[in-house]
């Protein structure tokens, strides 16, 4: 076994178990650590099929097959952020819509407080 | 009798919000009119809440700054739900006179356009604010004739009134930062008519500007950007 697959098999395993962690103490939820463990699962994967890089790499015509890995890595990091945009932007419309339906509500307590207060 | 609602976003006016509210209190608007006075403090970080609380207004309290988009969003909203006929959005700053109301008012019976735009720049008169501005301003009469095809001179005034429809749509839509240009689109695509009337601003009392000069060039592109998606989005 190569030298640096080792250490691929070590980072990813440990990067595993992180993630798998992260969602056991519900510090991530589960739908946002999907990409991660499939992420995780087809880099260890790599990392003990070494022939597949180079079939794969052959497969896309690519000639050096790190090149492919940094193409790909790059594409889903960059999709993966417009995804968090997205939610970002949801989460901004849904505290906006919360923050104003709780200072109308302020207004409905006080009069409701008016209204019974004993004469 | 006609109900109409006074919105005033506030961020930290509280320097110049007990004199706005006396002098809308001193208002003579015709008979028919019923006039409330809502404030939208949008988590001012001054004594904002506690002076408005002190005055004799109908005070929406945000927990979040939610800029001044959902700020006056949050006044039609309250608009809506209590059924007002007409709602104005004026500055907290005291840069919009209340005198000046009459004017918006006299044009809505006129012309019964459902968004009324106080504008500085029909008649010269008064405060015009700095040439940067109004090369700004100009620039959104270009692209609002574009996008809407209506002469609108004024885009980025702040001084409007929204009749029953524009309330209904406002609080049902209505942009975060920088609204103005923007909902301008949104309105006119949703087929409401849109007139501007000449009202004189003065310089404001105090606080500051949401537009400032280094975020100016932002300002341009995010309200141009806005105003493009809301011309494309189907209503």
């Amino acid at each position: 076994m190569l030298r640096i697959q080792i250490i691929t098999i070590i980072a990813s395993v440990a990067f595993l178990f992180l993630v798998f962690r992260m969602v056991v103490k519900g510090r991530l939820r589960e739908e946002y650590s999907i990409i991660w463990l499939l992420f995780t699962g087809i880099l260890v994967t790599f990392s003990f099929w070494e022939k597949g890089l180079l079939l794969v790499s052959n497969l896309f015509g690519v000639y050096l097959p790190a090149n492919l890995v940094f193409t790909i890595s790059i594409f889903i990091a960059l999709v993966y952020l417009l995804h968090l945009s997205v939610v970002a932007s949801k989460l901004q419309k849904q505290n906006k819509l919360l923050a104003q339906e709780m200072a109308l509500m302020k207004i409905e307590i006080e009069k409701l407080k008016e209204e019974i207060k004993p004469e | 009798m006609m109900n109409i609602l006074i919105i005033i976003p506030c961020f930290n006016e509280q320097a110049s919000l007990p004199r706005l509210i006396s002098d809308l209190g001193n208002l003579k608007l015709p008979e028919k009119y019923n006039v409330s006075v809502c404030v939208v403090n949008d988590c001012s970080t001054d004594d904002t809440k506690q002076v408005a609380k002190k005055l004799d207004v109908i005070l929406i309290d945000l927990p979040v700054n939610l800029g001044i988009g959902g700020a006056v969003q949050s006044g039609l909203k309250y608009a809506l739900l209590n059924n007002y006929d007409l709602a104005v959005q004026m500055d907290g700053d005291g840069q919009h006179p209340p005198a000046e109301l009459q004017k918006m008012i006299a044009c809505y019976e006129e012309t019964g356009a459902s968004l009324i735009i106080g504008s500085r720049f029909i008649v010269k008169e008064g405060f015009q604010s700095s040439f940067l501005r109004r090369l700004g301003i100009t620039y959104f009469h270009w692209l609002n004739k574009f996008f809407t095809g209506k002469s609108i001179y004024d885009s980025t005034s702040g001084f409007r009134l929204f009749d029953k429809k524009a309330i209904q749509l406002g609080a049902r839509y209505y942009p975060d930062d920088y609204p103005e240009p923007e909902s301008l689109v949104f309105f006119s695509k949703a087929g409401l008519a849109i007139k501007e009337t000449p009202v004189v601003m003065v310089h404001r009392n105090g606080g500051q500007s949401s537009i400032r000069s280094f975020t100016s060039f932002y300002y341009c592109v995010k309200v141009t950007l806005a105003m493009f998606f809301s011309f494309i989005r189907k209503p």
